[in-house]
């Protein structure tokens, strides 16, 4: 008996049919992800309703957008004009207008350059902090940057020396790149002094004698190492620093002074404003903040009862107040805590107090780093003979750092947001300060949501791109394969 | 023949307290003890200096002097015949009730948002993801400075909420109308909104300035006693289902035990709301809440809510896949897995952070500067710090509160950081 020449069974195989018209595309992913019950179908159409209106208010007022106009009550009648009487439109004329202002606050007009070369250059100088080991990313971002100055010392009114000073930098910096990327960080070391320089002018030499004095500790340390040891030669060279910090700075940068005046039109911190101020606290604090979190983190580890209690202290002091409170600390009480008669920049003031702000959380982030690592590490260190700062530098802290990193980032982002409060303390941070100049011009009197708008997104850009930037580098330094 | 295992000489040598890792934590600490106190002192001696220089003493006794200005908002009786104490006072309790106040607020809508983060709806989650970054990502100040300018500009004057009898007589509706049932104005000066009164009083007990209201005290005196003995009924409920499996009916006794008291004690106190009306030129009756109050409210709220989602969406997430199967396998429904198996270990992970977060938002809550709402700061270290000139005792009075309010919090988070420790052995 044939059993397989049975009348109903199949014996060629049926093709595949196409799913149902439910089950595919368009379809099937509408019915799961957005109608996939009866209370999601409810959300959904809520958020569409809620996307709805926000669009139909919004829109409008957006695509009226005016551009060029003087005043609120030219934009208006702009607006009026163009598309009726009843319909409201938004003024970026102002921002057109006050570009400059927000920018660069009360800063000396035909000096916009410096901020501007120093903006360019501070990009330079973090790639092979960003970047390190990835040439091809540098050098993308180092033509960025050249594109960047270009662009708007093109479009600025320039004396001729400084573009062609910044010409050579950079095309020294991207031969660098390409010859030998590890030197790139030597630009980074001096920067800071470059661009102090160039914000607020004056002699050459100070900053530049003031560098030297890192030469100096690095020369002594270098010098002292085979001798002696870690501790003392570290000891020796800032100890070294100091004194040419205290003693011979003064002099020797007055000489050479003296000798090629070289340098700037100086330019007083009190004309500091707008994004440029916010930048530059929030670059020089993120930058120190930094290495003094990490210290202090070590600190609270530290088998030492005193330096343990000392650090201890400090986080707990600073991360108990609000940071307003240390700004005005910075601005009223300083005077009583300094010897009489010392007076010294504002901005530094407010820089070195939201610097300890930022420490004392990094040092938080980097103990939960710390915490996380697994005791064997510091047991395997301990074993292979290193001393502690070897261990720190070679096994312990790249790893903590590591798993800090979204932390250390959104302290970083807290610290930038933060640099508007120093409105408080009569700085013209762009959000309160320069917005209310803007607001209290009789031109654009009753503006509100075009600065806050416009100040909005720029700080949004620059969080959200940091935020993005840890994502890369947890990415990046992922060495597990999960 | 030398025996390598020989102690050697017991002897002290100067070099040990460098080369000596025993002796060279001491060293170390040695130094760094004498730099602190000569630092230390070398503050503490710029300070008395400067003060004989300009003529002034460190003491607190302003504090019991006439502070002679007016705060705006005062939860707690004041004039300006008060003291600059109690002129602190106001505005400690001004900044602890927008604290409060915001901590209550932005964990609900946090949560809200965070849990729908995790929605399998497509378009909620991203409009939640765009609500947290845009909100995270943009300074605080903004936002507050955003809220004031929108509430205080966009809304009617109180003088278009006013009805003349020549509008009557054209039959013309007013500019402006007030909101739910003509309970609540918005004008540009403030939010009125109804006032509870009692007509049989109890009146208020206290020492001295410090007065409680009765009525306030008695409602949640009776909220608290029905809420413990409606928690009594429904564990014995329970106990009664595990022994014999049938559950008795309880939700129509959890309704009464939780209303009628209260309800009982509000007509017995003549509990009535007296609605804001308005007068010749502004509003009478009712509350006037300020703008800046509101301000400062909405802005924290809607900040800190983008924090908190963040830490709701990690702590659930941190949940292993394996416990929502394991549940699953047991038989569980999902929402009981939820309320059983996944929120008791996420809420492990979400207290921690999310207490920090009030700590922040409660710090936060000294940028009411932007809009001159009276807080601590406004009083304390704003307009007494101003009269009196005592910059140095203000601003450190200032710190030590906040940073006694601070480590209150934190410690209330270590004591439930310990207690919902993982037990290991």
């Amino acid at each position: 008996m044939a059993e397989s020449n049975q009348a109903f069974v199949r014996t060629a195989i049926l093709p595949p049919q196409a799913p149902p018209l439910t089950e595919k595309g368009v379809i099937k992913w509408l019915r799961e992800n957005l109608f996939s019950g009866w209370f999601n179908t409810i959300l959904t159409l809520a958020a569409l309703w809620a996307i709805y209106s926000l669009i139909a208010a919004a829109l409008p007022w957006w695509l009226n957008g005016v551009w060029n106009a003087g005043s609120l009550g030219e934009c208006r009648t702009i607006v009026a004009e163009r598309a009726g009487p009843d319909v409201t439109g938004a003024c970026w004329a102002m921002v057109r207008d006050r570009w400059h202002q927000f920018m660069f606050g009360f800063y000396p007009q035909d000096q916009y350059w410096r901020p501007t070369i120093a903006f360019g250059l501070l990009f330079a100088a973090i790639t092979p902090v960003l970047f390190s080991g990835q040439k091809r990313l540098q050098t993308l971002m180092l033509t960025g940057v050249a594109a960047f100055l270009a662009a708007t010392l093109w479009l600025a009114t320039v004396p001729m020396l400084p573009v062609a000073l910044t010409i050579i930098l950079m095309l020294a910096l991207l031969a660098l790149a390409q010859v030998r990327p590890a030197a790139l960080m030597w630009f980074t070391v001096i920067y800071p002094a470059l661009a102090f320089f160039l914000l607020w002018g004056g002699s050459f030499w100070g900053p530049a004698v003031a560098m030297a004095g890192l030469l100096v500790l690095l020369l002594a340390y270098r010098l002292l190492l085979p001798l002696t040891g870690v501790g003392i030669a570290a000891g020796a060279g800032i100890g070294l620093a100091l004194l040419w910090w205290a003693v011979l700075d003064a002099p020797i940068a007055a000489g050479l002074a003296w000798l090629a005046p070289i340098g700037l039109e100086p330019v007083a911190s009190d004309r500091f404003g707008g994004f440029l101020l916010a930048l530059t606290i929030g670059v020089t604090a993120i930058s120190f903040s930094l290495p003094m979190g990490i210290l202090l983190a070590l600190g609270r580890q530290s088998d030492m009862v005193l330096i343990k209690t000392l650090s201890v202290g400090f986080i707990e002091f600073i991360r108990g107040v609000p940071l307003i409170t240390l700004l005005f600390t910075a601005s009223l009480l300083l005077q009583y805590f300094l010897p009489p008669n010392t007076n010294f920049d504002l901005i530094l003031r407010v820089i070195i107090l939201v610097t300890f702000f930022a420490a004392a959380y990094i040092a938080e982030v980097i103990r939960g780093g710390l915490a996380a690592l697994p005791r064997g590490q510091y047991e395997a260190a301990n074993a292979l003979g290193l001393d502690y700062w070897s261990a720190q530098r070679l096994i312990i802290m790249p790893q903590a750092l590591k798993i800090a990193i979204p932390g250390i980032v959104s302290t970083f982002i807290g610290l930038f947001k933060d640099t508007t409060l120093v409105a408080f303390v009569g700085l013209l941070d762009p959000l309160k300060g320069i917005t209310q100049i803007v607001r209290a011009d009789i031109a654009w009197k009753g503006i509100y949501w075009e600065p806050y708008i416009f100040v909005g997104a720029i700080f949004f850009v620059i969080c959200f791109g940091m935020s993005r930037y840890s994502m890369y580098l947890e990415q990046k330094l992922k060495r597990d394969h999960r | 023949m030398a025996y390598a295992g020989e102690a050697p000489k017991p002897g002290f040598r100067p070099g040990m307290l460098i080369y000596d890792t025993r002796y060279r934590s001491l060293t170390i600490q040695l130094i760094v003890l004498v730099l602190f106190a000569f630092g230390v002192s070398w503050l503490i001696n710029n300070v008395i200096v400067n003060l004989a220089a300009k003529d002034r003493t460190f003491d607190y006794g302003f504090l019991w002097n006439r502070a002679g200005y007016d705060i705006n908002q005062t939860l707690i009786p004041y004039t300006n015949d008060s003291t600059h104490g109690r002129a602190l006072f106001v505005g400690l309790v001004n900044t602890l009730v927008v604290a409060a106040l915001g901590c209550f607020l932005a964990t609900i809508l946090g949560v809200i948002i965070g849990v729908l983060r995790l929605s399998k709806n497509w378009l909620i989650g991203r409009l939640m993801t765009v609500y947290v970054e845009v909100f995270r990502n943009i300074p605080l100040l903004l936002w507050i400075l955003l809220s004031f300018v929108i509430l205080t500009e966009t809304t009617p004057s109180p003088r278009d909420f006013r009805i003349t009898d020549d509008m009557v007589a054209a039959g013309q509706a007013p500019a402006a109308r007030m909101f739910l049932n003509d309970s609540v104005a918005i004008t540009n000066r403030g939010m009125n909104v109804p006032a509870p009164l009692f007509e049989r009083s109890l009146g208020t007990a206290g020492i001295g300035e410090f007065q409680i209201s009765l009525n306030f005290l008695a409602i949640f005196a009776v909220i608290g006693a029905s809420a413990i003995v409606n928690r009594r009924m429904v564990r014995r409920a329970r106990a009664i289902q595990e022994d014999t499996g049938v559950r008795p009916v309880t939700w129509w006794k959890s309704l009464a035990l939780l209303f009628v008291p209260v309800i009982a004690l509000l007509l017995a106190l003549g509990f009535h709301l007296e609605y804001p009306r308005m007068t010749r030129f502004n509003f009478s009756g009712g509350i006037e809440v300020l703008h800046s109050f509101t301000a400062l409210l909405v802005a924290l709220v809607l900040y800190t809510a983008a924090f908190i989602a963040e830490i709701v969406r990690a702590g659930i997430q941190a949940i292993a896949r394996g416990q929502t199967e394991a549940a699953f396998a047991l038989g569980l429904r999902p929402g009981r897995t939820m309320s059983l198996i996944i929120l008791p270990q996420a809420l492990r992970v979400i207290i921690p952070p999310l207490i920090s977060q009030y700590l922040n938002l409660t710090k936060n809550t000294s940028l009411a500067i932007a809009v001159s709402y009276m807080d601590l700061r406004g009083t304390l270290g704003g307009v007494t710090l101003n009269q009196t000139g005592k910059e140095l005792e203000s601003m450190l009075l200032m710190m030590l509160i906040y940073l006694t309010i601070s480590l209150m919090i934190s410690s209330v988070m270590n004591i439930y950081n310990s207690a919902v420790k993982l037990k290991e052995r």
